[in-house]
Parts: structure tokens; C-alpha cells; sequence
């Protein structure tokens, strides 16, 4: 295979390093140890994190990407042939639910299509009827045999899943025994007493649910349509697990683009004061009061000029959608980042006035050091804080800006998408209501992990809550 | 007093100078109207007469800052930024790139937005806080950590769901009022019913996690301290002492957007097809329609600022201890 690098897996991949690089930094640093293992005591907020985990590994998985080998040709020899199509690491990982297509339309778990056609019978004769699907319960003769089935199999996922959850949970126990030398056992013991009041039981519910799920998903998921299919017969859960990356890429880059701007802007306006404080004031007044929808609409407008002016700059549609991705990131950053800046530039205000800046300031030390050294450290807390709220608020708009068309391109994969083709089907009659709901299920899960974890961050982080409580 | 309001009005002057700049950056500087006029008429087949005709109908072969060919005043007026940006602050909208009159329509569908919009925040804003009264009243115990779950849980549903279920539910299931549409004078209060429950219910979580964060402020305060050490009851404390003070938080916050309401919400508009501006503004967006997007983007800032400005007068208002400079 041949690897690709589209422009939003890279900005992904080094917002992933960066984040590792806090950790790492952070780690070796008391005062930034302490809040993070606040977070870790807060149960609810490690169970959130687990979920978000498995979430973010789905989306690392799907952002790599690359074009297959093709099978060698009898002929040509030696030359290595690839696919036209990219494929991520998950497509390859997904196989046969990506490529089990059926015609259209069918419900959750179905084995007959959702509409009635004709079909011709062995003696010639046709009927009007609702034709068995391709692939989903391809294997049964008789829709009796679909319940027993099914259970046989989530049961089988259950159990597989269990098992191999048992065996990593054993492999850190023994690890950690090796590494603190008092035994497994002790840490065993320990664990099932709660006896360190950590969020350990709450983590191991939580991992186990999570392979639960992956269990009977990957045990089912190959034999049925768990979420049923789409108007082209894609598979509806394979369509909500690749819309995962998407948002979360809305969600992290976009905080990514806005950054720079916010802490820059925000901190030389509120140390430098004067003319410099007028003009980003002046600035950051004017964009926040355009309506922000509005603005994300009109760039998205201009964004369609401009692409269809230079059409012929894009290889693919898939590298035409990647770009106008990482577009309504930028846009949305644009938009976003004003009231972050607000708040440094207050928090910085408050800060020059204290005591060890006035110092550094009398020994000599330079405006560029000061900032540095002295005050973006103590605003990174508010930083944190606002990333972690943003989050949620992305993700959510995603949906509502690919409703009116404005979001990401209507040929990826992403819940505002499936929710936005989801209008028509709702129309009906019986209604197709699963992919609305798979991608609202989605959609709901991963906002609340995210707000819940965010929660545990904000009260972590923020020293004035801590003297409230 | 009035010399603030002033001073606050001259301040608001450059603000929407540089809103009118940004737009007229954006939609005729970064994309010439050569590109709009293709896009329109549709991608590449087009002849340049064609473009030509297009730009000439809605002004836009005019140059765009400067016009040497004019003389005078005319050299500065005769151009795209004054016809289509300076006009704009005496609320002449224009005609749309499809040839109607911006204003006519603005004025006509103002009113449809407000109906939602105003029964959405009165009722949506007195919920909130008597539930977010409650929580507090109950802070601490099972009853404040569950409902706190609960709001989180009901912020993480996306708005689309609340509207669509909510559809669903109340006009297809129960049959109760019509899905969508509307109508004039009394008739279209059965058309209001179900928006007006459905943005209530959506704005709920985030409204009663965030009054009761302000609630429990106020809560740790001294006075609060003291009006306990009196002997007041709780509810008295809490009804009387700690909403009265709250209140000025809370208002402040809120009077930013009144002036927003006249916009509407895009969304909702576009679900329940109410004729307001939000569907107005979701339309133009859609039919790609430029100088109508311009409009509203100039219209939203005008009335953000406006929002501005009435809640630094608020502030006066409530609370005494502020005062102008």
C-alpha cells in the first residue's frame, strides 16, 4: 500500500503529538500534575474519557489513509499497481461491512429490502415481493431463524469480548505488579476493596462495557445491517463510526487554528494596554458582533466560488472534501476565537498588576520573557478550560451547519449529513428512521462524554471554584 | 446620562464601519462579482455577455472603490462600496440578486420571527430560573446532583433531535397541531404552539446548569450569610434576597440578545417553514444569494450592537453601584 497524508490527518496527527508532549511535560510538573489527578479521582469523568478514547482511537485509525495494493496482473511483471481509491486504516480494518452494499433502504437487522419489486421466480412467473437482501442474514433460509441467530452471535460477541478483556485487564495487573514489587495480588486486592478510592472499578466497568459493544458490533456486524442501510444501501453503523473522525476533527482543529490568534491577541492587548489594547479590542468587537452563523455562512459561500473557479486544483473528491473540512475549521476558528481572547485579556490585566511581574519588570527582564515565562503559564488553565468546553459546542454545530449546507461536503461521511438526508426519509410512509437515529445516538454519546469530562476538567482547573467549594 | 449614550452610539459607529468593511472584503474583493455572476448562472458554459447583463442588472460592473471615469462626487458615489456597503447604514437594503426589495421583505417578515422568538425567551427565560431556583433550593443533595446530570445529559442532545422528535411526537404521532406552516393574525397560534415548546425544551439544560451556577454564587455570599444569621428562612433568603441579586446577573446577560430575537433562529424557521427571517436568511444561503446574506449580516451586527449597548445601560439601571464614565 501507499500512504497518504490528506491536510487534516496531518494538522490531526500534530495535534495528537502536541497533546502527548503536554502530557509528558505536564507529568514532570507538580502544579500541573495536581489538577489532572483531580480529574482522575472523579469517576464519571474517567468513564467519560474511556469513551472518548475508544472515540478518538476510531478517528486516529480512519485518518490514516492509503491507496491498496491492487492483485498483480499476470503480464506485467514486478510493476506494482494501486487502487484509485483511498482507503483509511479503519475501511481496511471495517472490510466487509464497507463493501457489503445493498441496493437500498433496509431496516435495522432486516433480510428483505424495504421496498416491494418484482421478482422473477424459478418457473418463470413474477411476483411482487420484498426481495431477500444481498448480504444482510444472507445466510439464513427462513426470517424464524433471525432471532436465535442473532442471539447465538451477540452471545458468541459477548463472551469473545469478555475474554479478551479479562486477559488485558490480567497483563496490566501483572505489569503493574512487576513494576511496584509488591505482587498483583495486592493490587488485586485493592482494587476489588476500592480501598485507593480511585476511579479503577468505574474504569474497568467501563472498558468492559466498551468491549462489550465492540464485541457484539464486530460478532454481528459482518452477517446483519446492525443500523440497517441508507438510500444507497451503505451501511448505516459503518457510516456513523466514520463520521466519528470528522467530528472530531471539527472539534480539535478547529480550537487548534483558533489558538494562536486568541492567546496572542488576547495577552498583548491586555499587557501592553494603550493603543495596542484599542486596536485588538476593536478588532475582536467588530468580528464577534457579525451574527456568527451568518459569517460561517457567507465564508462557506465564498468557499464555493473559489472551488468551483479552481476546480481543476483538486486531484480528488476526496482530497476537495478534506480541504473543505479543514476550511470550516478555519472559519469556525475565525469565528470562535474572540471570546477566548476576551477572557485573556482580562485574566492578563489582573496579572501584570501582581507582584512577581512587577519584579521581573524591575530587574530588567524584556516584554517577550515576561510574557513567556510569566504570564502565559498562568493563563494556560483557561485555555484548557475553554478547549475542553468548546468540544461539545463543535460537535453539536457540525450538525446544525450540514443541515443548511454550509458544513462539511455533502459527499463525507458526518452525522449533520446523515441527519440532513434524513429530512427526506422521515416523509415515509413507513418511515426510515434509523439512520436519523444512529447519528443522533452518535451524536448524544459522544457529546455527553465530552461535556461530562469537560466538567471534571473546568473543576479542576479553575482556582476560583476551588476556594468556592 | 445622555451624553453616555451618546458617547456609547459614537463608539458603536466604527464597530459597524468595520462589519461594513469585512462584508464588502468578503463578498467583493476575495470573490470578484464575475465569480458570483458564474455561479449563478452556472459554471462554465456561460457566455461573458451573459455575465455582463447579470452584473449590469444588479449594479455590480461598477468599480469597486474608486471610479476615475466619474467626476466629482461621483468618483466615490458611482462605485460598488457606496451603492452596495455605505447605503447600508441608512437601511437601504436594496433589491436581492433575484430582483426584490430587501427592506420590503425584512419588514414583511420580521414579524412571524418575532412570534416565535418572543414566546420562546419569556417563557423559556421564567422556566429556567424558577427551575433553576429550585435545583439550588435543593443544592448538594441527590435531588441537585441528578438534576445536574440531567441538564447535562439534555445539552448533549442536539438541537435537530428536540425539533424532529418534537415533530414527530406532538403532530404525527398525536395528531395535535399541524407539523409546519403558518398563517396570519390569531390562526397562526396553532402554528406557534409546537416551535415555541420545542426551542423551550431545547434551551432548558444550558439555561438551568448555568442560572443555578449563579444562584450558588450569590448563595456564598456575606449578605447571604448574614440574612441567614437573622433567622430568615431558606425560602425567604433564597425568593427574596438571593433572586433579587441574581437578577442583575441574569438580566444583563439576557438583554444582549433581545434585540437578536427580531432575526429569529434559522433552524427552527426551517423546520416549522415559518415566513420569518431566519428562513429568510437559511433561503439566501441556499439560492446562493449575495447581496440578501449581505443584508443580514449587516442587519445582525447593527442589532447585536444595539444589545451592546442596552445592556451597559442595564447595568446602570439595576445595579446602582455602577456607574458611567
Amino acid at each position: 500500500m501507499r500512504f497518504t497524508l490528506f491536510a487534516t490527518d496531518a494538522l490531526f496527527f500534530s495535534l495528537i503529538f502536541v497533546a502527548i508532549g503536554y502530557f509528558v511535560y505536564a507529568s514532570k510538573r507538580e502544579h500541573l500534575r495536581a489538577p489532572w489527578r483531580e480529574v482522575t479521582k472523579n469517576s464519571l469523568a474517567m468513564a467519560a474519557a474511556t469513551v472518548l478514547a475508544s472515540f478518538l482511537i476510531i478517528a486516529i485509525l480512519d485518518s490514516i489513509h492509503f491507496f491498496p495494493r491492487l492483485e498483480q496482473v499476470d503480464g506485467d511483471q514486478g510493476q506494482v499497481h494501486y487502487a484509485s481509491e483511498v482507503i483509511s486504516m479503519f475501511d481496511l480494518l471495517a472490510g466487509p461491512v464497507r463493501e457489503q452494499v445493498e441496493k437500498t433502504y433496509s431496516a435495522p437487522f432486516a433480510i428483505h429490502a424495504f421496498s416491494k419489486e418484482t421478482i422473477e421466480l424459478e418457473d418463470g412467473s413474477s411476483v411482487r415481493d420484498y426481495p431477500r437482501l444481498q448480504y444482510g442474514g444472507a445466510h439464513l433460509t427462513d426470517v424464524r431463524e433471525r432471532a436465535p441467530d442473532v442471539t447465538r452471535r451477540a452471545l458468541g460477541g459477548v463472551i469473545g469480548a469478555l475474554i479478551a478483556w479479562f486477559c488485558g485487564v490480567s497483563m496490566m495487573l501483572i505489569w503493574v505488579g512487576r513494576k511496584t514489587a509488591c505482587g498483583y495480588r495486592a493490587h488485586l486486592f485493592a482494587m476489588l476493596r476500592n480501598e485507593n478510592r480511585g476511579p479503577a472499578r468505574t474504569l474497568l466497568v467501563a472498558t468492559a462495557s466498551i468491549a462489550v459493544v465492540i464485541g457484539v458490533c464486530a460478532a454481528l456486524a459482518p452477517y446483519y445491517h446492525i443500523f440497517g442501510t441508507d438510500k444507497v444501501g451503505t451501511d448505516v453503523l459503518y457510516q456513523s463510526l466514520k463520521s466519528i473522525r470528522t467530528g472530531l476533527i471539527i472539534g480539535t482543529l478547529t480550537t487548534l487554528v483558533m489558538l494562536p490568534f486568541a492567546i496572542l491577541l488576547g495577552v498583548s492587548a491586555g499587557y501592553f494596554r494603550g493603543w495596542i489594547d484599542d486596536v485588538i479590542q476593536y478588532l475582536y468587537t467588530t468580528l464577534s458582533s457579525i451574527p456568527g452563523v451568518l459569517l460561517i455562512a457567507s465564508a462557506a459561500l465564498l468557499l464555493e466560488v473559489y472551488m468551483s473557479k479552481h476546480a481543476d486544483e483538486f486531484t480528488s473528491l476526496v482530497a476537495r472534501a478534506d480541504l473543505r473540512l479543514l476550511a470550516l475549521c478555519v472559519i469556525l476558528g475565525i469565528t470562535s476565537w474572540t471570546g477566548l481572547c476576551r477572557l485573556l485579556r482580562g485574566e492578563t490585566m489582573k496579572l501584570r498588576e501582581i507582584d512577581f511581574v512587577e519584579a521581573a519588570r524591575a530587574f530588567g527582564v524584556g516584554h517577550t520573557t515576561i510574557i513567556v515565562r510569566h504570564m502565559v503559564p498562568n493563563i494556560m488553565h483557561i485555555v484548557m478550560i475553554s478547549i475542553v468546553l468548546d468540544f461539545s459546542g463543535l460537535v453539536l454545530a457540525e450538525a446544525v451547519l450540514s443541515y443548511i449546507n454550509i458544513g462539511v461536503d455533502p459527499s463525507m461521511e458526518s452525522w449533520g449529513n446523515m441527519i440532513n438526508s434524513a429530512r427526506l426519509e422521515l416523509a415515509r410512509e413507513p418511515i426510515v428512521w434509523w439512520s436519523l437515529l444512529a447519528a443522533l445516538a452518535f451524536m448524544f454519546v459522544l457529546v455527553l462524554a465530552a461535556n461530562l469530562f469537560a466538567d471534571a476538567v473546568r473543576d479542576a482547573f479553575d482556582p476560583r471554584l476551588r476556594v468556592i467549594s | 446620562m445622555i451624553s453616555y449614550i451618546v458617547r456609547r452610539i459614537a463608539y458603536a459607529v466604527p464597530i459597524l464601519i468595520g462589519v461594513n468593511i469585512i462584508t464588502f472584503v468578503l463578498f467583493f474583493v476575495v470573490n470578484s462579482p464575475d465569480d458570483m455572476a458564474r455561479l449563478q448562472l452556472g459554471e462554465r458554459r456561460v457566455t461573458q455577455e451573459a455575465i455582463d447583463k447579470w452584473k449590469q442588472d444588479r449594479g455590480y460592473d461598477r468599480p469597486l472603490i474608486w471610479n476615475t471615469s466619474a467626476a466629482g462626487v461621483q468618483k466615490f458615489s458611482d462605485t460598488i462600496f457606496f451603492t452596495n456597503s455605505v447605503r447600508l447604514f441608512l437601511f437601504d437594503f436594496g433589491q436581492s440578486d433575484s430582483g426584490r426589495d430587501i427592506g420590503y421583505d425584512i419588514s414583511q417578515r420580521m414579524w412571524p420571527s418575532l412570534a416565535i422568538a418572543l414566546p420562546v425567551f419569556s417563557v423559556g427565560l421564567l422556566l429556567t430560573i424558577t427551575l433553576a431556583l429550585i435545583v439550588a433550593f435543593f443544592r448538594g443533595s441527590y435531588v441537585d446532583t441528578w438534576a445536574v446530570v440531567l441538564c447535562v445529559a439534555m445539552m448533549s442532545i442536539s438541537s435537530l433531535f428536540y425539533i424532529i422528535g418534537g415533530q414527530y411526537l406532538i403532530g404525527k404521532l398525536l395528531h395535535l397541531v399541524p407539523i409546519s406552516g403558518f398563517d396570519t393574525g390569531l390562526a397562526s397560534a396553532k402554528f406557534i404552539v409546537l416551535p415555541v415548546i420545542v426551542g423551550v425544551i431545547g434551551g432548558l439544560g444550558s439555561g438551568i446548569r448555568w442560572y443555578r451556577t449563579i444562584f450558588l454564587e450569590e448563595i456564598n455570599k456575606d449578605y447571604v450569610r448574614t440574612a441567614r444569621a437573622k433567622g430568615l428562612s431558606e425560602s425567604a433568603v433564597l425568593y427574596v434576597h438571593v433572586l433579587r441579586n441574581a437578577l442583575i446577573p441574569i438580566l444583563t446577560g439576557v438583554v444582549v440578545v433581545l434585540p437578536m430575537l427580531f432575526m429569529g433562529s434559522l433552524i427552527t424557521e426551517a423546520f416549522f417553514g415559518i415566513p420569518g427571517l431566519g428562513s429568510y436568511t437559511i433561503d439566501a444561503i441556499q439560492r446562493q444569494d449575495f447581496a440578501i446574506v449581505r443584508s443580514m449580516v449587516f442587519l445582525g451586527s447593527f442589532l447585536y450592537i444595539i444589545g451592546l449597548l442596552l445592556t451597559d445601560l442595564s447595568y446602570t439601571v439595576v445595579d446602582p453601584r455602577v456607574r458611567l464614565q
